[in-house]
């Protein structure tokens, strides 16, 4: 159980898959402008990267061990059809959440988070639970790294900055200046 | 779309209309292997190798694509083509390939491949876009290469490996880890934003004070 719990911690701010990985980058220059939309984005983030997670394990698991050139190809084929059945069903059984998630379900298929987490997973042979822990963490991570940035984003809008850096100059160095304080997470893993 | 001559769409991509530093395409592979130059620069021929693969392919297979799958159709050119140099990456030089893990694999979600195929291969012929993937893929290893570049030599005090400042140098240690990654970017973008705006001043004013007098020489 404490494994399966380190393995969350360290996905979510140890490993943070923005901050520390580069993985996810797209949606967080792009909708980090709004808390709130942040917020939904990361949701909907970490409910895709679980069923990625899910589908990853059953082609590794069933398909994978007799073709493994395939790897690749099926990973981004099983990516892009997942998005597109979850927008469907969404947009069946809820369409009030459907209107409110609308863009983002699409980005998230070029969102290498996505791709990234089964490849990892794959990678460090994790195992079926050993998986979902993982994906959770990483979406929660994602979903943090987000809301961090959103919130930063919303006060500098109203400061006055010089006006070369406005745009996504700002942006990265605020990126920077998060990332160097989630380094000081890393202490976490070696104590452990 | 505005026609263009073939001299235009290979150079379009290599600096004015960068897809790293100016259209802010395929960010991830920029910052996540570009802390020394030999990961850059074997990041950015795999790309480049890609790019230019799947263009050739999409510009060939056009006419056969249905357009209500054209997507799908061409993750999966683009998904072969990564495969392709994943493995040949791994036979040739397998320290790189081992430095570089996942992000190979990742070059099939960069948005600059999909996006040159969504927005050049699929309506132009195959010369023009073979010229266009040319452009755009040396313009995306140019990119890597400066943020390589800056890294290694501040971060660790060499190039290619060769140390450059001697022994009294302190490393930045921070620019090769994930932070150096986006203040490198971020470095870099600010100072194009403020060389670019400076440029427009000195034209804005220049014509602004001479325009009256020079409208009627210059005609």
């Amino acid at each position: 159980m404490s494994d399966l719990f380190w393995i969350l911690l360290s996905a979510m701010v140890v490993n943070n898959f923005t901050l520390a990985l580069f993985l996810g980058l797209c949606p967080f220059m792009g909708v980090s402008s709004r808390v709130d939309t942040a917020l939904r984005m990361g949701l909907a983030n970490v409910f895709v990267l679980v069923l990625t997670s899910l589908s990853a394990w059953t082609l590794n698991t069933f398909v994978l061990p007799y073709a493994p050139y395939l790897r690749l190809i099926s990973f981004i084929v099983v990516i892009a059809s997942l998005v597109q059945i979850v927008e469907m069903a969404v947009k069946k059984l809820s369409p009030a959440l459907f209107r409110q998630l609308g863009i983002f379900l699409p980005l998230i298929t070029t969102n290498c988070a996505i791709l990234g987490l089964a490849i990892f997973q794959t990678n460090r042979g994790y195992g079926l639970f050993e998986g979902l822990f993982f994906a959770v963490g990483a979406g929660l991570g994602l979903t943090l790294a987000l809301v961090l940035m959103a919130s930063i984003r919303e006060s500098t809008e109203l400061s006055d900055v010089p006006e070369v850096t406005r745009g996504t100059g700002l942006v990265l160095i605020i990126a920077g200046t998060l990332s160097l304080a989630f380094m000081g997470f890393a202490g976490l893993l070696s104590a452990a | 779309m505005k026609a263009t001559t073939p001299s235009q769409d290979l150079l379009r991509g290599v600096w004015r209309e960068n897809p790293v530093l100016v259209q802010m395409l395929g960010l991830c592979p920029a910052l996540a292997v570009t802390n020394t130059v030999e990961n850059s620069l074997a990041m950015g021929i795999a790309t480049f190798f890609v790019l230019l693969g799947s263009s050739l392919l999409v510009a060939l297979l056009k006419r056969f694509i249905p357009n209500e799958i054209r997507i799908s159709a061409y993750i999966l050119i683009i998904a072969t083509f990564v495969t392709i140099a994943d493995m040949g990456l791994e036979a040739l030089v397998p320290d790189v390939h081992k430095a570089l893990g996942a992000f190979i694999a990742l070059i099939v979600v960069n948005c600059m491949i999909l996006g040159r195929q969504e927005a050049f291969a699929s309506k132009r012929s195959v010369v023009r876009s073979l010229l266009d993937a040319i452009g755009s893929g040396t313009g995306f290893v140019i990119a890597l290469f400066l943020m390589g570049a800056f890294r290694e030599i501040v971060g660790m005090g060499s190039f290619l490996g060769i140390p450059l400042f001697g022994d009294g140098y302190e490393p930045w240690v921070v620019m090769i880890l994930p932070p150096g990654g986006f203040l490198t970017l971020g470095t870099l973008l600010i100072g194009l934003s403020w060389f670019q705006r400076r440029r427009k001043e000195a034209a804005d004013g220049g014509t602004a004070k001479n325009g009256a007098v020079q409208e009627g020489s210059v005609a």
